[in-house]
Formats: structure tokens, C-alpha cells, sequence
């Protein structure tokens, strides 16, 4: 049988997706028996002429991990969509936005202000910033733009599977992998290697019903190992991500963050974690209600830790300057 | 009432409170308290001998004259003519249950042995389908608005004394006689004490009007006084009503249109009442022997408690909230519990029993049914998605949602004859499991979705 | 139409019990309001998921009303707006941190006897949003693309 022609790629990301991959340890050697990797910038020394060079869906598979943050990111995503049969968006950041999408609450220049002047340890007295193309003697300097706004894979390319996580759990990897190989995959769209019940189907702690009077940021609590986390005021978004992890996070009473996204038919991730926190607080007067929920730390960063970009509104607004 | 009494399906359960109702329409059960009368009901004969007997014979203000008149601790009900027509013993004012030390002549006297001073209250537990509210009203305490002077004096009456003091099984036999027995002179009656006020209730009590034009006419009839009518609107909508109205007017009655501002007890004992006459455009004061203040009809003080007894919810004014005010007036937003009466507003003997007939027709037509139609805009967990978060649970007015444990993990389930359809466990619902029939989330983004797509018709609009 | 002359759209969420009743009234009774509020009814506030807000912003909206029963006791099923006023000031925050002013976003009770209320409150927002000006969210989003 032909080897599983596979391609693997990380735009804006942290590199934990490719640790992933060799996180599956012994089974690397399953893949490697399996599959022929003709890209992975990360492990390989393939370049981008490489991958034009290849006819069109020359790649049988590829896995593209990381969210489109600059005019590279997004140049590659095309290219390497053109360049293979199936297309996923591989990990949060590929998925829903993930760590980086967070920086939509800013613009570029603020990251830019942030990065290159404001920085404590930056010393930069001509205040220069980043240009895409620079003239030197020896001759036009070009790098990528970077974006005001970060993208998931999809908003900006066909994408065919979603797998979820930050990073995907190993074991779910390997399912996805194997369906692959086996030609057993779900209809195009579908998110792969995950579950379709949220976190707390698979989670340890005990439930009851919920009715808050305080919330808690992390550090401010030391939580009961038993309960649910939520029922403790602390923000687990475990009732609105989906499930397929483990429940790893929470099975060491760290609240879930919400890295594998949204569950199916929910459209908002944010929205529906918000929804869920304030009903159930404890209030029943107005004032109440806004003193308990005043005491939430930056809604949107906790509520849409992974998902900024795949929300309904993408990003917070950039003032006109 | 006696009708009632003796109607083999009906089991009238007198001096009871209901305590408690769960459960829903066609499967209500509900707990009642059925306090001690400490008379025993299948001995008692209601020959009255204990009554007669009882030593507290200072009595106290006996509710059903309205307080004119004096009861005893042991006594029947409604003068006597309660049904059942059986004793009871009011157990603050005994002397044996309150204090310990009473000769107890009652059970001396009693012929039959029925006295029991050992009766317990009892809890029985009735399975019903449905559920009548028909707890009445309470009348507005005039001594909440200081300038009547109710209280200060004997012959200031409200409404409901006047009519014990007309009727034949009052304390005067019928007569209408100011506290020194004499008959008045004159008298005045005013109207909305206690409604169309600010400072009380801001609604009309609808059947004062009526019941004060009687009054005069009674007044006219039994003693001849001169009657001064203190009003601001004659309200006599009702069949014959305006005909009866002219008719009083005839009688010789003076109507001084006019709020009854005040009344003052002068130092002889004898009354003014203080107006302004608004078709003179002057003040007016009058001297009178008896005043009759009309006062509004209230809920009753408990109805908060009726009311979350049978999860019923109650109107602004306090009185219990129809399902609908013109179309469905004795229904509640409570599948299966129905309002009959003035529990549901103010409202006079014909409208009160179409009121009632009503209720009771629809009870009757759900009792042929055998079956209960309900909303179809109920919410449905779908198993698939739901992880039994328990987010939702708690958010249920109707305690619709219920857990299912299952394999050391559980969901949720619905009660379709308790959900109302609100909708608020399907916006809560992080995981997107719950779906509200007919106001899903689809069909809200897409009527979202139709507003903003901009149609051909604005699209030749904005290129005009 | 003038160019500098704005209509504000506006969506309002609108329970089926008090505020659309009201609403309903105020349309019988040919009282007067501008046609900037497009209706949504849902059987009570307390059906709004906060995710409805952010689609009508997202979509187009330049303002946002949620209207129900007043708490605490009018809620046609007893407690929804208690949830209703749980939610609100939560999404009022987070509407804040994408940018979108508290301006833009109303949430309040009007019961369904209080028409003129509501009349007054589609006057008063619509004049209040005009003034804030089109927020018209994809093509804020487009332009700042890059």
C-alpha cells in the first residue's frame, strides 16, 4: 500500500502541536510506517519552493496547526490547500483562533506601541517599527505583514477537518490518524478527534446544581478535589468546550480553559459560557446581580480564552486614531 | 351553600388551610391541615347548647357581624346558620385551651358528648386534577385613612357593618339605629373610601357604587333620614343598574358630587362630614348621625401566600393574575388552576357567578377530556449533547428538569407537563443541548438574519 | 434621503408577556414612534442568550434593546427576568470590551400595560444611537483589514 503522502505546517503558534506529534512516542514509529512526510518546516528541511514544485493535491493530508496572524501565514494556508486532498486545521489556533487570537482585543499598532517602545526592556530612541519592505545597500529587504486581525484557518481557506486542542491530545491524534488511513472519515466540515459532549461528561468532579454567590479566579481559591469546580465559583469553561480530552485539566482541579472549542450546534463559545456563569448566580435583585457578575476579572479574555476569532464578532473594536 | 352541604361528590372540608401542592395538572396532590375544632363532627347535632353554656360570656367581636356585635368562645358559625351547622371552639379565646382553668360547662351541656378538647389537627393528602381558587377578598380598613375618624365613633360603619346592621340575622334584626338606639336623622354615605386613592388603592372597586345606592335606599326605606351621597362617578353599568339608580334618585336622595373628604367626631358626639360639591363649586359641610364609608375591596392579606402555594402569580393590585384579562379571566397561568371570584378582582354576585360557572365549566370539560392539552412550546434536551452540567436545574420556575444519573455521568430530562415553554434553560445551556420548541435558536438567528439582508426593494431605495 | 441624515437600526428583543404586549398596544392605539426598532418576540427575557445580542451587532445592528416584565413579580413564569438581569449586565461588559459602547445596548422592563413607555423608549434610544452614529460592525471589521 502507498505511503500517506503527509504535510504538517504551523502558522501563528507555539510549536506545542508538533510536540504533540511526537508526543505519540512509540506510535511515531506507526506513523513514520505509515506515512511519507514531504513538508514539516519544524523537523524537516523542506523549503517552500518544494512544496510549489508539487502538482495540485500532491499531499494526501495536511495538517496545518497554528491561526493566520500575518501575510505568510495566510500566503502558505493557500498554497498548501491547493497542494493537498484533505485540509486540516489542526489544534486550537488553526481551529478557533486560540492564545494568539487573543491579541484581537488589540490592533497591530498597539502591539507594535507595546512591543517596540513601551517594552521595559527595549531601548529603541528612534522609535522604529517593523515595515514589511526595507531598502538596504545590498538591496529590498521584504517580510510579511502582519494583520490588524488574527484568523482561524477557515475564515480564510476551504478547510476539511478540525481537530481540536491545545494542543490535541496524542491519543486523539491517533484516532484521527488512523481514520485517515482506514478512509473512515466523518462528512467534510466535521471536527475530528473530539467528542460531541462537553468536558464535563468525561470530568471526575462530582455536580450538583448550581447556584453561585462569588466567583473565583484561580489563584484566589484552593478548590475541594471533589466538587464540581463551577459549583465553586471558580470559571471552568468545562460545560461549554467539547469534550475528548480527558478532562485532563480539571482531573488536577485546574479549571477547564476551553481549548477545544465550542460544542457542536453552540456558535458563540463565549457567549454561551457567559450565559451559563450568570444564571447561575446566586441574585435575586438587580443589585445582586451586578455585584456578583461585577466581580468577574476580563470577560471576554476568560470567556474567549481559545475562540476570540471564531466568535460572532471576531475582534474588539480598533478606535479610529 | 346548604346545596353544597349535601352534595354527594363534594367533600367540604370547613376550618382547613391548604398547606402544600405538588405535582401538576391532572396529578396535583395536595396537603391540607384540617385544624381542630375540638368538636367532635359526627356527634355534634349543632343544637347549640354549648354555645349557651360557654363561661366566657364577655365574648369577642363576632366576624360575621362584623365586629357589631359579640360571640363566645364555643359558637356556630355565620350566626348559626353555617354549614356544616356543627360547633366549634375558637381555641385563643377558651378559657380551658388558652389558660387550663375552665369549669367546662360546654361539655356538661353537651348532650351528645361531641366536646373533645383532645382533637388534633389532622394532615390529609388529596390527588386532584385540578385546582379552584376561590378565596375571596378582604375589605380595606378605613382606619388607614385617618381623615374618616373611623374608630372614633360608633355610628362611622364601613360597607360590610351596614349590612349586618340591615340584615334580619344582625345585631339590630334589621334595624338601622345609631349606638343610642334611636333611629338617625341623617345620614351620609361615602363612596370610595379606600379605592380610587393614591394613598391606598388606585383601582375602582366596582361594587360599591351599586351596594351604596342600596344602602340609601334601605336608609330611606327603614327610617326616612335624609341621605346625603357622597360620590365622584355613579358607576351602575350593569343590567337594571342605572334604572335602580334613577329610582333612588326619586326616592329623595341628595347626591353631593363630591369626594367625602373628611369626617369629624364633634364634642356632642355628632358627625360632619366635609366635601366639596363640584358641580356648585363650593365647600360643603353636613351634620349627620351615622356615616357609611364605602370602602374598597383588597385582596386577601395571605394572598402572597396563596398565591406561591398554587404558583400563581398576582396582578399589580394584588389580586390573582388571569391568564388573560379579556380573553381568559378564570384561567391562571398555571395549567390546571383556575380563579373564581373576587380573588381575581373586585366583582359583584352576577359577575361572580358567571366567573365562577365558568371556571367550573372548564374543570368539567377537562374531566370529559380525560386528557389535558398543553403547550407545544416546551424545551427538549437532546441526550446526545447533554453532559448533566446541572447549569440549567436550578433556573426552572416549574422544576421541570430533573438529573438522570447513568454510568457515573447522567443528563438531563424535561417534564413536558410542567415546562411553561419560557425558555430560559435553552439560553442558559452552555452545551447547546436544550432546545426551546418554536422559538429556537435557528429560527431567532434566522428572523435576525432576514432583517438584515437587505432586500431588492432597499437596495433600489439606496440607489435612488 | 439626506446622506448625513443616519437611521439607526435597531433590534429589540421583546418578551411576549409585558414589553411586546405593550408594543402591540402602542401599535393599536396609533401612538406615535419612529419605525428604527425591528421586533423580536420571545415567550420571555429570559430565552435571550446573549449570543442573539452579539449576532444582531455582528449582522448590522446599530443598537440593541432587551425589554421584559419588571422584576420580581411579574414575570408571566415567575422568575425568567431574574435570569434575564443575571445576563444583561455580564453582556453589558463584554459589549464594552469589543468597543461597543453601553449606549448602544438597553436592557430594561416595561410592563404591558406601560405602551407610552415604550414609545418613549424608542424615541429616546433611537435619537441616542443616532447620535453615536452607525456602528455597522462587518464593515468595520473589512476596513480595518490589511
Amino acid at each position: 500500500m502507498p505511503k500517506l503522502k503527509l504535510g504538517l505546517y504551523w502558522a501563528a503558534s507555539c510549536g506545542g502541536c508538533e510536540i504533540a506529534i511526537v508526543e505519540l512516542r512509540e506510535k511515531i514509529l506507526d506513523l513514520d510506517a505509515a506515512a511519507e512526510i514531504l513538508f514539516w518546516p519544524v523537523a524537516m528541511d523542506y523549503k517552500y519552493h518544494d512544496v510549489e514544485a508539487m502538482p495540485d493535491q500532491h499531499i494526501d493530508v495536511c495538517l496545518f496547526n497554528g491561526a493566520i496572524r500575518n501575510s505568510e501565514n495566510e500566503h502558505v494556508a493557500h498554497l498548501l490547500r491547493k497542494k493537498s486532498k484533505v485540509f486540516v486545521a489542526f489544534g486550537s489556533c488553526a481551529h478557533t483562533g486560540g492564545i494568539p487570537g487573543l491579541a484581537n482585543m488589540y490592533s497591530r499598532q498597539s502591539i507594535f506601541e507595546r512591543a517596540y517602545f513601551d517594552e521595559p526592556s527595549v531601548i529603541n530612541v528612534d522609535k522604529v517599527l517593523p515595515q514589511t519592505s526595507y531598502a538596504m545597500p545590498e538591496g529590498q529587504v521584504n517580510i510579511p505583514r502582519m494583520y490588524n486581525t488574527v484568523k482561524t484557518l477557515a475564515q480564510i481557506e476551504d478547510v476539511d477537518y478540525f481537530v481540536p486542542g491545545c494542543p490535541p491530545q496524542p491519543p486523539q491524534i491517533w484516532n484521527v490518524v488512523e481514520a485517515i488511513l482506514s478512509g473512515k472519515l466523518p462528512p467534510k466540515g466535521s471536527v475530528v478527534g473530539a467528542n460531541d459532549k462537553t468536558v464535563c461528561d468525561e470530568c471526575k468532579h462530582t455536580r450538583q446544581e448550581k447556584r453561585i454567590k462569588k466567583f473565583y479566579r484561580p489563584h484566589e481559591i484552593i478548590p475541594d478535589s471533589n466538587a464540581c469546580l463551577f459549583d465553586q465559583g471558580i470559571l471552568c469553561a468545562g460545560p461549554a468546550t467539547r469534550g475528548g480530552c480527558g478532562a485532563l485539566c480539571t482531573k488536577v482541579d485546574l479549571p477547564c480553559r476551553g481549548c477545544y472549542g465550542a460544542p457542536p450546534h453552540v456558535v458563540d463559545q463565549g457567549a454561551a459560557l457567559l450565559s451559563a456563569a450568570a444564571s447561575v448566580a446566586d441574585a435575586s435583585t438587580e443589585e445582586e446581580a451586578a455585584r456578583i457578575i461585577g466581580e468577574i476579572v476580563d470577560p471576554v479574555g476568560t470567556f474567549y480564552r481559545f475562540g476570540l476569532p471564531a466568535s460572532l464578532l471576531h475582534r474588539t473594536r480598533i478606535e479610529p486614531r | 351553600m346548604m346545596d353544597v352541604g349535601r352534595h354527594p361528590n363534594i367533600e367540604l372540608l370547613t376550618y382547613s388551610d391548604v398547606i402544600g401542592v405538588s405535582g401538576y395538572v391532572g396529578q396535583f396532590k395536595a396537603q391540607i391541615r384540617k385544624r381542630p375544632r375540638y368538636v367532635d363532627m359526627t356527634l355534634c347535632t349543632g343544637c347549640g347548647e354549648c354555645v349557651d353554656a360557654c363561661v366566657y360570656r364577655k365574648g369577642v367581636p363576632n366576624e360575621f357581624d362584623a365586629g357589631l356585635s359579640k360571640r363566645r368562645a364555643a359558637y356556630i358559625p355565620l350566626n348559626g346558620q353555617g354549614v356544616p351547622m356543627k360547633a366549634v371552639i375558637d381555641k385563643d379565646t377558651c378559657v380551658w385551651l388558652s389558660r387550663g382553668k375552665c369549669l367546662k360547662d360546654c361539655v356538661k351541656a353537651c348532650p351528645t358528648g361531641a366536646i373533645n378538647f383532645d382533637q388534633k389537627e389532622e394532615i390529609v393528602e388529596l390527588n386532584v386534577g385540578s385546582i379552584v381558587v376561590a378565596t375571596g377578598f378582604e375589605m380595606f380598613d378605613p382606619k388607614r385613612l385617618s381623615a374618616y375618624a373611623y374608630g372614633k365613633s360608633p355610628d362611622i360603619l364601613d360597607g360590610l357593618q351596614f349590612e349586618r346592621m340591615s340584615s334580619a340575622t344582625g345585631p339590630t334584626k334589621g334595624q338601622i339605629l345609631t349606638a343610642d338606639g334611636k333611629k338617625p336623622e341623617r345620614v351620609a354615605i361615602i363612596h370610595c373610601v379606600g379605592s380610587r386613592d393614591e394613598h391606598a388603592n388606585r383601582y375602582c372597586s366596582r361594587v360599591c357604587c351599586m351596594y351604596a345606592l342600596k344602602h340609601a335606599h334601605l336608609v330611606r326605606d327603614k327610617t326616612g333620614a335624609e341621605v346625603f351621597e357622597f360620590y365622584m362617578d355613579i358607576r351602575a353599568f350593569g343590567k337594571d343598574y342605572e334604572e335602580f339608580y334613577q329610582r333612588v334618585q326619586e326616592e329623595g336622595v341628595y347626591f353631593v358630587r363630591g369626594r367625602g373628604a373628611e369626617v369629624v367626631v364633634l364634642n356632642d358626639g355628632k358627625l360632619q362630614v366635609k366635601a366639596e360639591d363640584t358641580t356648585l363649586g363650593i365647600p360643603v359641610q353636613i351634620s349627620v348621625d351615622m356615616v357609611v364609608l364605602e370602602t374598597a375591596m383588597e385582596p386577601q392579606r395571605d394572598s402572597d401566600k396563596v398565591a406561591s402555594l398554587f404558583s400563581i402569580s398576582r396582578s399589580a393590585s394584588g389580586f390573582f393574575q388571569e391568564a388573560h384579562p379579556k380573553l381568559r379571566p378564570f384561567h391562571t397561568n398555571t395549567e390546571g388552576v383556575f380563579l373564581a371570584g373576587t380573588c381575581q378582582a373586585p366583582k359583584d354576585v352576577p359577575d361572580t357567578v358567571a366567573h365562577a360557572g365558568a371556571a367550573a365549566s372548564e374543570v368539567l370539560s377537562m374531566l370529559s377530556r380525560g386528557e389535558v392539552v398543553i403547550s407545544p412550546t416546551t424545551a427538549l434536551v437532546d441526550e446526545k449533547l447533554c453532559s448533566g452540567c446541572k447549569t440549567c436545574i436550578a433556573l426552572c420556575p416549574y422544576t421541570a428538569l430533573s438529573y438522570l444519573a447513568h454510568n457515573g455521568t447522567g443528563v438531563v430530562q424535561v417534564n413536558e407537563a410542567l415546562c411553561k415553554g419560557c425558555g430560559t434553560c435553552a439560553a442558559a445551556c452552555p452545551a447547546g443541548a436544550i432546545t426551546a420548541r418554536h422559538f429556537t435558536d435557528q429560527q431567532i438567528v434566522a428572523e435576525l438574519e432576514g432583517l438584515f439582508k437587505p432586500s431588492a426593494m432597499a437596495k433600489e431605495l439606496a440607489s435612488i | 434621503m439626506s446622506e448625513n441624515h443616519f437611521e439607526p437600526r435597531i433590534v429589540g428583543f421583546l418578551c411576549n408577556w409585558c414589553t411586546y404586549t405593550a408594543a402591540d398596544t402602542a401599535g393599536v392605539n396609533r401612538m406615535k414612534m419612529p419605525p428604527n426598532v425591528d421586533i423580536i418576540r420571545v415567550m420571555c427575557s429570559g430565552r435571550i442568550d446573549p449570543e442573539f445580542v452579539l449576532k444582531a451587532f455582528a449582522l448590522g445592528a446599530d443598537g440593541v434593546i432587551v425589554s421584559g416584565c419588571h422584576p420580581p413579580g411579574d414575570c408571566h413564569y415567575s422568575n425568567g427576568n431574574f435570569k434575564t438581569f443575571r445576563r444583561m449586565p455580564l453582556l453589558e461588559t463584554v459589549l464594552a470590551q469589543y468597543g461597543i459602547e453601553k449606549e448602544r445596548f438597553h436592557w430594561g422592563w416595561i410592563s404591558g400595560a406601560e405602551a407610552n413607555k415604550w414609545t418613549q423608549l424608542v424615541h429616546d434610544f433611537t435619537e441616542q444611537v443616532r447620535t453615536l452614529g452607525p456602528l455597522d460592525w462587518q464593515h468595520e471589521l473589512a476596513s480595518k483589514e490589511d
